[in-house]
C-alpha cells in the first residue's frame, strides 16, 4: 500500500518526464481544485473583509477587497447597538443551547439504550414509529403544539424552545446512538448484570463512558440545530428580549439594513462557533454526515 | 421441577425486561404520543375547521381544501414556486456536489485542505448566510454584480426582480453544496480499488471508468440525496422569508412562506392545517414514486450476490 501511495505523489517534474499525460491530469486536478476553493471561500472572504470595512469603503462599486485599515471597532459597535441586544441574544443563544444539550444526550441515550439491549414486546414496532418521524414534515404536528402552548401560556418563553428536547431528543439522535450502543460487547454487559448492577447502572457506568464519540457527535448536531434554529424561536418568540441571535440578526437586517458591516461583524460572531467546532472535531462531523445518509 | 423453575425464571425476566425497556424508551414513547401522534389528530380535524385559535374550531368539511385547489391563486403560485425552484436546484446541486466529490477524490496532494474548503460553506448557520448573501447580491454594492462587472459581463439585479429572483436563491444554495459533497464522497470511497484496476486491463478509458463504474455504483447515494433533496425543497423557509419576503411579485412565495403567513400571520389554523397535509401527501407520495421507480435506476450491490 505504502510504496503505491508514494508512487503516487511522486515528484510532478518526474511525472512530467516519464508520463506526461498523468501529469497533464495532476494539473489539470489543481487547477480546478485552487480555482473551485477559491469560488467557494470568495464570500467567506467578503464576509470577514466587509466586517472590517468602513461605511465609505462599503458604499462603493466597483468594491475594494481589502479594507484600508481593519475597523475592528466594528465588532464592538455592533456589540452594542443601540436598540439591539446581541449580547442579550447570545446569552439566550447559549442557554437553550445547554438546555437542549442536556436533554438530547440524556433522555436519546436512556431510549437507545432501551431500543438496543433490552428485548420486550412493542419494542421494534415503537423504534419503527421514532423512525418514521425523520420523513415527516415538521407542519403536520407544529400547528396543533403551536396553539397548545398558546393555550398554556408558554408562548413568548423558552418553554416550547426547551421541554420538547426532554422527550426522547429526536429520532435521528436515538438511532445514531443505539447504532453506537449494538457494537458494544454483550459481555461486558453480562459481566455487571452478574456483580449486581441494575440496568441504569449499566446505561451510566458502561454505555456513557464507552461512547463519547457518539455522544459528542449528537452533542454537535444538537448545538448546531439549536444555534442555527431559526423557524421555532420565530413563531414561539413575541418580545425582543427573549430573542436568540438568529432572531436578533433579522430583527438587525430589518431594521438597519443599511449598517452593512455591523451586520456582517454579527454574522460572523454567529458564524465563528461553528467554525471552532468544525476545526475542533472535523472527523466526528464529516463521518456523521455519511452516518445519516446511510439511514436512508 | 427444573423444567418449572426454567419457565418460572423466564417469566420473571419477560416481565421484568418489558418494564425496564419501556421505562427506559419512556421519554420518545411520550413524545410520540404529545408531540406526534395527538398533534396530527389534531391538524388533520383542523383541516375540516375554520379555526383562528380564539374560537373553537368549527366544522367546514373540505371547504379549506377546495378554496385552496379551486380559488386562492396564491396557493398555485407557491406550488409553482416550490416546484421550478426544486426542478432547477436539484438537478444542479446534485450534480455539482457529485463533480466536486470525484475532484476530491483525486489522489493528489493537499486534498484535505481542499476539501476543507469546499466544505467549509455548508457549515455557516442559515441565518448568517442569508444575511451575507442578502449583501453579495445586493444590485449596486454587491460582490457578485462587482465579479460580473470586471469580467465585463452584464450586471444583474438578482432578488430585485422577479425573474431573477429564484435563481438568485438557487445560487446561493449551490453554495452549500459541501455538505451534499462528503456523502458522495463517501460513496466514491467505498467502490473498490480493483474494479478500477480490472477496467483499465480491460482497456478502458478514464471517461468509460466514470460512466460503467462510478456512475452505476454511486446511484444508491444519488437517489438518497434526491429523496432528501426533494423533502428538503419542500420545506424551504428561512431564505426566502429573510431575503425576499416571498417577493418581488410573489415570485419567491415558498409553499412553506405561505403555509406560515396562514398559520402564524393571519392565523388561519384550518387553512394551514389543509396546506401541511397536502404537504405530507406530497412528500409521503414522492417518496414512494422514487423509492419504487429506483430498480430501475439504482444499482445496488447486493443485486449481483442473488
Amino acid at each position: 500500500m505504502t510504496t503505491r501511495a508514494e508512487a503516487r505523489y511522486t515528484s510532478f517534474l518526474y511525472l512530467v518526464r516519464r508520463r506526461p499525460a498523468e501529469a497533464v491530469r495532476v494539473a489539470v486536478t489543481y487547477v480546478l481544485l485552487v480555482v473551485g476553493s477559491f469560488i467557494f471561500l470568495l464570500p467567506l472572504f467578503w464576509l470577514i473583509t466587509t466586517a472590517l470595512k468602513t461605511r465609505q469603503e462599503i458604499y462603493v462599486f466597483p468594491p475594494q477587497f481589502f479594507p484600508k485599515t481593519f475597523r475592528w471597532a466594528n465588532f464592538i459597535e455592533a456589540w452594542n447597538y443601540p436598540n439591539m441586544m446581541f449580547p442579550r441574544w447570545i446569552a439566550n443563544s447559549l442557554l437553550i443551547s445547554v438546555i437542549n444539550l442536556a436533554a438530547v444526550l440524556t433522555t436519546a441515550s436512556l431510549c437507545a439504550y432501551g431500543f438496543a439491549r433490552i428485548r420486550f414486546p412493542g419494542r421494534d414496532v415503537w423504534f419503527m414509529m421514532v423512525l418514521a418521524t425523520l420523513m415527516l414534515p415538521g407542519q403536520v404536528t407544529l400547528i396543533p403544539i403551536y396553539v397548545a402552548f398558546y393555550k398554556i401560556g408558554w408562548l413568548d418563553t423558552f418553554k416550547p424552545l426547551t421541554i420538547p428536547a426532554w422527550f426522547g431528543g429526536g429520532a435521528f439522535n436515538i438511532f445514531l446512538l443505539r447504532q453506537f450502543f449494538m457494537q458494544i460487547p454483550i459481555e461486558l454487559e453480562d459481566a455487571a448484570y452478574i456483580d449486581g448492577a441494575s440496568r441504569f447502572r449499566i446505561w451510566w457506568q458502561i454505555f456513557l463512558p464507552l461512547s463519547k464519540p457518539a455522544l459528542a457527535t449528537v452533542a454537535i448536531f444538537t448545538f448546531q440545530g439549536t444555534w442555527n434554529d431559526f423557524f421555532g424561536p420565530l413563531i414561539f418568540l413575541t418580545s425582543t428580549e427573549k430573542f436568540t441571535l438568529a432572531l436578533g440578526i433579522n430583527l438587525f437586517k430589518g431594521q438597519y439594513s443599511t449598517e452593512v458591516a455591523y451586520m456582517m461583524a454579527i454574522a460572523l460572531l454567529m458564524t465563528i462557533p461553528m467554525i471552532v467546532i468544525f476545526f475542533l472535531a472535523q472527523k466526528l462531523m464529516i463521518q456523521s454526515v455519511i452516518l445519516s445518509s446511510i439511514k436512508g | 421441577m427444573a423444567a418449572v423453575a426454567q419457565r418460572r425464571r423466564y417469566s420473571a425476566t419477560f416481565w421484568r425486561d418489558t418494564i425496564q425497556g419501556y421505562l427506559f424508551i419512556m421519554p420518545v414513547v411520550l413524545g410520540l404520543l404529545i408531540f406526534t401522534i395527538g398533534p396530527m389528530i389534531a391538524s388533520f380535524y383542523f383541516s375540516f375547521t375554520d379555526y383562528a385559535v380564539l374560537r373553537s374550531p368549527k366544522f367546514i368539511g373540505i371547504d379549506n381544501y377546495v378554496h385552496l385547489l379551486t380559488t386562492d391563486r396564491l396557493f398555485w403560485k407557491s406550488v409553482r414556486v416550490t416546484i421550478t425552484f426544486a426542478v432547477m436546484s436539484l438537478p444542479l446541486g446534485i450534480t455539482g456536489s457529485l463533480l466536486v466529490a470525484v475532484l476530491m477524490n483525486q489522489k493528489v496532494k493537499g486534498i484535505p485542505f481542499f476539501r476543507t474548503c469546499f466544505y467549509m460553506p455548508a457549515i455557516v448557520p442559515g441565518v448568517a448566510s442569508a444575511v451575507l448573501w442578502s449583501w453579495l447580491l445586493n444590485p449596486d454594492y454587491g460582490l457578485v454584480n462587482a465579479v460580473l462587472f470586471k469580467l465585463g459581463l452584464p450586471t444583474c439585479r438578482f432578488l430585485a426582480e422577479p425573474e431573477t429572483a429564484l435563481p438568485s436563491l438557487v445560487l446561493m444554495s449551490l453554495w452549500g453544496l459541501g455538505g451534499g459533497m462528503v456523502i458522495y464522497l463517501a460513496g466514491l470511497q467505498g467502490i473498490p480499488e480493483t474494479l478500477y484496476e480490472a477496467g483499465k486491463i480491460d482497456g478502458a478509458n478514464s471517461w468509460q471508468l466514470f460512466w460503467k463504474i462510478t456512475i452505476p455504483l454511486i446511484t444508491p447515494t444519488i437517489f438518497f440525496n434526491l429523496v432528501m433533496g426533494l423533502i428538503g425543497t419542500f420545506q424551504y423557509f428561512m431564505p426566502a422569508y429573510i431575503m425576499t419576503g416571498g417577493g418581488p411579485l410573489f415570485a419567491t412565495y415558498f409553499y412553506n412562506l405561505m403555509l406560515y403567513e396562514r398559520a402564524y400571520k393571519w392565523m388561519q389554523m384550518g387553512v394551514a392545517s389543509a396546506m401541511a397535509w397536502m404537504l405530507l401527501v406530497v412528500v409521503l407520495l414522492l417518496t414512494l414514486l422514487v423509492f419504487r421507480s429506483s430498480t430501475l435506476w439504482v444499482y445496488y450491490e447486493a443485486e449481483v450476490k442473488k
